[in-house]
């Protein structure tokens, strides 16, 4: 089976993990076969050569155990000081991981790395602190030795008989960039013991003796050099696998290990994963639900073997089915796996052979090409699973036990009346139909009762001689006992037939709960109604209360979305935010800060976390892992929208940015146009200034002017649209008279005018009006300007002013006799960068949007119309209310 | 101008350059004596150690507003002070007014408009004797007996628009504003009531211009306050 051609998986691999090296610190592991070897003296005269080389380091942790010459090698480094946590009114110390992420050095020691926190911590296990360290940007030291590794805690517990209680998981240590190994004979070891030099912990005496015999010594020292050269060697393979040269790819493999919450299966998933190590190949470990519930002993240590086998970098698969071999093959089936790996059965022969064959034998005949191995499982003192489980898959509800009693009742005593007619064999007939019929309506617990009662009935009542147990003939015997058995089976079937129907609904529960779930995504319009239905969906399907929390746009934070059903505490939002940041699940039924109430998951999109989905049962409630990798489901679902959503925002403002950019160039264009031009007259007539004679300088000096003029009005056109636009325009409403506001803005634009016939008619009851006086009179002004610029030469303008019939509202109008506005022009017209069709060149064709712009800001409206007999009419319209009196004395 | 025995001394704070040039050549041709100062700060110094005879002030300097200069300025000094500003500004143009400043002159301005205003601050900064009666078109003031006529008819003032009017005259040439009309003639709670001033200024226009719609010397600064100017 082995492949000739890359497996892009593990090219994909290999450069995830260089990438996520690149931004991560390094972590170097000094590695040693048992204390005592001088792992942390190693560290902190590495420490040392750092500090002499400038690295910005500090202690995290260590343990000189008060040996002085290691103390020594502590001169000169900043320690810093450890966390005091009080535990059932025990003090004890542990690593202050908030002050080493707050104090941000380069580098940090921190000694034994496989330690296990004090209850209460941030996280249950040190090298979580560490890994969040390197998270952090942070290189880190650290010791171990190499029977606290995962994988080889059962390899060393055999060698020396001490169990192993504190470990790292694998995958963790082979995060470790720099592993050195601090070997040490085991004759310098003992001598080293001898005087004295050992710290022994808390260990009995009785077992470290045991631990540091010379025998032992030397199997733990073959086992460390041993695991630092397999390493070695896999990191060769990995190289290789990243080089175009390679000729030899070896892993098209894939292992699949079934594994149950026996602790043999424990001891199977880290043997999958040194095979699967050592042939360089993936693995699955695969967990088979039957209809039969664990109960919560079994079911924990089911979990604890599925987070072993994740952590030793398995990928986890759970499955129904009530059997398990064939669920072992499809899922193999599924995901390619080529060898399949299971526990030697430890049943009784009879009870396999009835069985159909134990689970090695069935597996051997349905899974055709896929490799099998079988592992002996080390006997444990743990007492095998009883070999049938009189418990039934789910418990029967008891009106059907009632029920089930009331029918046999029944027909008892009809049958009694019918027995004289038809004699007892057809009455056993009648019974095992009735059995068979409550069969399909009631639960396996309910039918073998009935089984059993009615062969009693039976036997008691009708078979002679009756009203004894007694059965007299042989042929009565055998029919009974053919009946009894017949009553079960019947049982025993339509139980298997339910729980398949049961599973079958559950696949299609879970099925049709993430269809409900993406038909409601794919229904709402806006993020904020997709949040809202996923989350109600959440909580009605786990009976639960859930909140999201959604990164901001700047990811520097986490926001809560108001569709949650609960608000999150201060602690809550520190929990999100760190699964937020590490990506990682946290909570309740996870291994990071578990005694938090909701269960974190984050919202991952391309390595980037989007958001955190919390949910929160009660505390007697769980979730299932059914049920939680159900809302990991969910959550995919939600980080694929959050990132649809944003992707649609990014182009959308990439949209308005293009039209922006259009828009800008439009205006530089017209800008540039309108600056050059009075520019040109400026610096052209200031040259001629000098040499040009009387009349000539006169004439001059008036194109400077006008030059000036249409500058200056470029500009301040320009610098109000920018007000406009940026909102800093405040009116200022006072008491106007119109007749001053057009004498101000007449005499601003008096020159602009000449060439034109002007009249301005404001009948003098026109009454007081409250707006901004600058603003109308620029209005007026500007409204006067661009009927004299673009109409043509001689023809008239007339200005007006009133109150409407209404009198709600004073008006102004503007009336030319020019060319006058198309209708479809109209509303356009006021658009800024909008020139009429027929304009004269020059002008940004920004006047009639900022004239519209003051109107609007003083509550008033402008429209364009037609001049009777020819040309445009403009009308402003402000709000009226009339003055409060004034007094006349 | 230029015959002057007194050469008066302008003190230009503003912090660019080329205004402090041009200003500079205006002034000067004009016979002033000019002195610049690039910050308020320098200004301030200036102010005290050269007591000028007027300041021009931009209202936006770089080490602190124009306004702050004029309020460290008036602390201690009646200096005629003119503001220099641009358009869009009314709120802190009429603060300086309020805040003391004489005048203002809104960028770009003219030489002929600058010189002009230069010439009514330093005339009420002279010493000038009381003038009892004023003249301008067909009116007079009599200032002593209270009377004001129009081509020699009693021209039937009411309290309030001869108080207007006396006020105006008064600071000739130069803007008062809507504030400091209120407060004068009505008293400072009506010095919201802008419509008090407007319905009276309609009314003294038509006893007193020769066309009321388009009045030769009560003008109005729109949104500021009132001036009254002659051509004398």
């Amino acid at each position: 089976m082995h492949n000739v051609r890359p497996d892009p998986d593990a090219l994909l691999a290999s450069l995830n993990r260089e990438e996520v090296r690149a931004r991560r610190g390094q972590l170097k592991v000094f590695f040693g076969m048992c204390p005592g070897v001088g792992k942390t003296y190693a560290m902190l005269r590495a420490a040392q050569q750092e500090l002499r080389e400038g690295t910005d380091l500090v202690v995290g942790i260590v343990e000189t155990h008060k040996r002085a010459e290691t103390e020594a090698l502590l001169a000169g480094l900043t320690v810093v000081p450890r966390k005091q946590v009080t535990y059932r009114d025990i003090q004890l110390t542990e690593m202050d991981l908030e002050a080493i992420l707050a104090r941000k050095p380069r580098l940090a020691l921190v000694d034994e790395f496989a330690h296990t926190n004090a209850p209460g911590s941030r996280h249950p296990k040190r090298y979580q602190d560490v890994i969040e360290l390197l998270d952090a940007g942070i290189d880190v030291f650290t010791t171990l030795n190499v029977q606290h590794l995962e994988s080889r805690a059962d390899a060393v517990r055999q060698i020396t008989g001490v169990p192993v209680h504190e470990t790292v998981p694998d995958s963790v240590f082979e995060l470790a960039d720099q592993i050195e190994l601090i070997d040490l004979s085991p004759e310098t070891l003992l001598e080293r013991l001898r005087e004295g030099k050992v710290y022994l912990g808390d260990r009995a005496q009785a077992a470290a003796e045991n631990f540091f015999k010379d025998t032992h010594l030397t199997a733990l020292r073959e086992l460390a050099l041993r695991f630092v050269a397999e390493r070695v060697d896999k990191r060769l393979h990995e190289l290789r696998a990243s080089s175009p040269l390679k000729t030899v790819w070896r892993s098209g493999e894939r292992l699949l290990v079934a594994v149950g919450p026996s602790p043999s299966s424990t001891q199977l998933v880290r043997w999958t994963r040194r095979m699967a190590a050592a042939q360089g190949a993936a693995w699955v470990a695969v967990s088979v639900e039957s209809s039969r519930p664990l109960d919560a002993d079994a079911q924990r240590r089911l979990e604890q073997n599925l987070a072993l086998a994740r952590e030793l970098g398995a990928e986890v698969v759970i499955t129904h089915d009530d059997d398990v071999a064939d669920a072992l093959v499809r899922v193999a089936l599924q995901n390619n796996a080529t060898q399949i790996v299971v526990g030697k059965s430890r049943s009784p022969r009879w009870l396999d052979a009835l069985r159909g064959g134990n689970l090695a034998d069935r597996l051997l005949r349905t899974s055709g090409p896929i490799d099998l191995y079988v592992v002996p499982a080390e006997r444990t003192a743990e007492k095998p699973a009883p070999w049938f489980d009189w418990r039934p898959a789910a418990p029967s509800p008891a009106h059907e036990y009632a029920e089930t009693l009331g029918v046999l009742a029944a027909l008892t005593t009809a049958f009694w009346f019918l027995t004289p007619f038809t004699g007892y064999l057809a009455i056993g007939m009648l019974y095992l139909l009735a059995v068979i019929a409550l069969s399909l309506r009631v639960g396996r617990g309910p039918v073998i009762a009935a089984g059993v009662f009615s062969a009693l009935i039976w036997d008691f009542l009708f078979i002679p001689p009756v009203f004894t147990f007694y059965i007299g003939k042989f042929e009565d015997g055998v029919l009974f006992i053919t009946y009894f058995v017949v009553a079960l089976i019947a049982g025993h079937l339509t139980a298997r037939i339910r729980a398949q129907e049961r599973h079958e609904r559950m696949r299609e529960d879970r099925a049709t709960a993430l269809f409900h779930l993406t038909q409601a995504l794919s229904a709402a319009s806006t993020l904020d109604d997709a949040v809202f239905a996923a989350l109600r969906q959440t909580d009605a399907l786990f009976a639960a209360q859930s909140a999201l929390l959604l990164g901001n746009d700047d990811h520097a934070g986490l926001t809560p979305h108001f569709a949650g059903s609960f608000t999150l505490d201060e602690k809550a939002l520190g929990v999100a935010d760190w699964v937020w940041r590490n990506r990682k699940k946290a909570g309740r039924f996870t291994d990071t800060l578990p005694s938090a109430k909701g269960f974190y998951v984050p919202l991952v999109r391309e390595n980037t976390a989007v958001g955190v989905l919390v949910v929160r049962v009660p505390p007697e409630a769980t979730l299932t892992l059914a049920q939680r990798d159900l809302i990991e489901s969910f959550a995919t679902q939600l980080a694929l929208l959050v990132e649809s959503e944003s992707l649609r925002a990014a182009g959308e403002r990439e949209k308005l940015l293009a039209e922006s950019d259009k828009l800008h160039r439009a205006l530089l264009d017209g800008v540039s146009h309108e600056l050059k031009t009075p520019l040109a007259v400026l610096s052209g007539a200031a040259e001629n200034l000098t040499t040009a004679d009387e009349p000539t300088r006169a004439a001059l000096t008036t194109e400077i002017r006008t030059a000036t003029r249409r500058l200056t009005r470029l500009v301040n056109n320009l610098l109000d649209q920018t007000r406009l636009e940026s909102g800093a325009l405040k009116p200022r409403l006072d008491w106007c008279d119109a007749h001053d506001l057009v004498n101000a803005a007449v005499d601003g634009v008096q020159d602009s005018l000449t060439g034109h016939p002007f009249e301005a008619d404001i009948p003098a009851d026109v009454p007081l009006f409250r707006a901004d006086a600058a603003l109308m009179e620029q209005v007026i002004a500007n409204l006067l300007l661009n009927a004299a610029l673009h109409t043509p030469a001689a023809t008239p303008i007339f200005l007006t002013a009133g109150v409407d019939g209404s009198r709600a509202r004073v008006f102004f109008t503007v009336a030319d006799r020019g060319p006058g506005f198309p209708l479809e022009m109209r509303e356009r017209l006021f658009q800024k960068f909008q020139r009429g069709d027929a304009a004269r060149a020059g002008g940004l064709g920004l006047g009639l949007s900022i004239i519209r712009g003051f109107v609007t800001a003083q509550g008033g409206e402008i429209v364009v119309g037609e001049n009777p007999g020819g040309g445009a009419v403009f009308t402003i319209y402000l709000p009226y209310a009339a003055h409060g009196k004034v007094p006349t004395e | 101008m230029s015959e002057l025995a007194h050469q008066p001394d302008i003190l230009v704070i503003d912090d660019e350059v080329q205004i402090r040039r041009l200003l500079r050549l205006t002034l000067e041709s004009a016979g002033y004596r000019v002195r610049e100062a690039e910050t308020g700060a320098l200004g301030l110094n200036e102010a005290a150690v050269q007591r000028p005879d007027a300041v021009i002030l931009d209202l936006s300097l770089p080490d602190m507003g124009g306004l702050e200069v004029l309020r460290h300025l008036r602390e201690w000094s009646h200096l005629p002070v003119l503001i220099l500003s641009v358009r869009g500004e009314e709120a802190v143009k009429i603060a300086a007014l309020d805040a003391g400043a004489d005048d203002y002159l809104t960028k770009p301005f003219g030489g002929g408009e600058l010189l002009a205003r230069m010439r009514v601050l330093l005339r009420r900064a002279q010493p000038a004797g009381e003038v009892s009666v004023m003249r301008f078109g067909e009116v007079e003031v009599d200032f002593a007996k209270r009377t004001v006529t129009k081509a020699g008819a009693d021209a039937h003032l009411t309290v309030k628009e001869y108080a207007l009017l006396r006020l105006l005259l008064q600071h000739r040439g130069k803007v008062v504003t809507h504030r400091q009309l209120l407060r004068e003639v009505w008293g400072p709670t009506h010095e919201q009531d802008t419509h008090y001033l407007r319905v009276h200024m309609a009314n003294l226009r038509k006893k007193l211009e020769v066309s009321a719609g388009q009045p030769a010397f009560l003008k109005t600064e729109s949104g500021i306050g009132y001036r009254f100017t002659s051509a004398e």
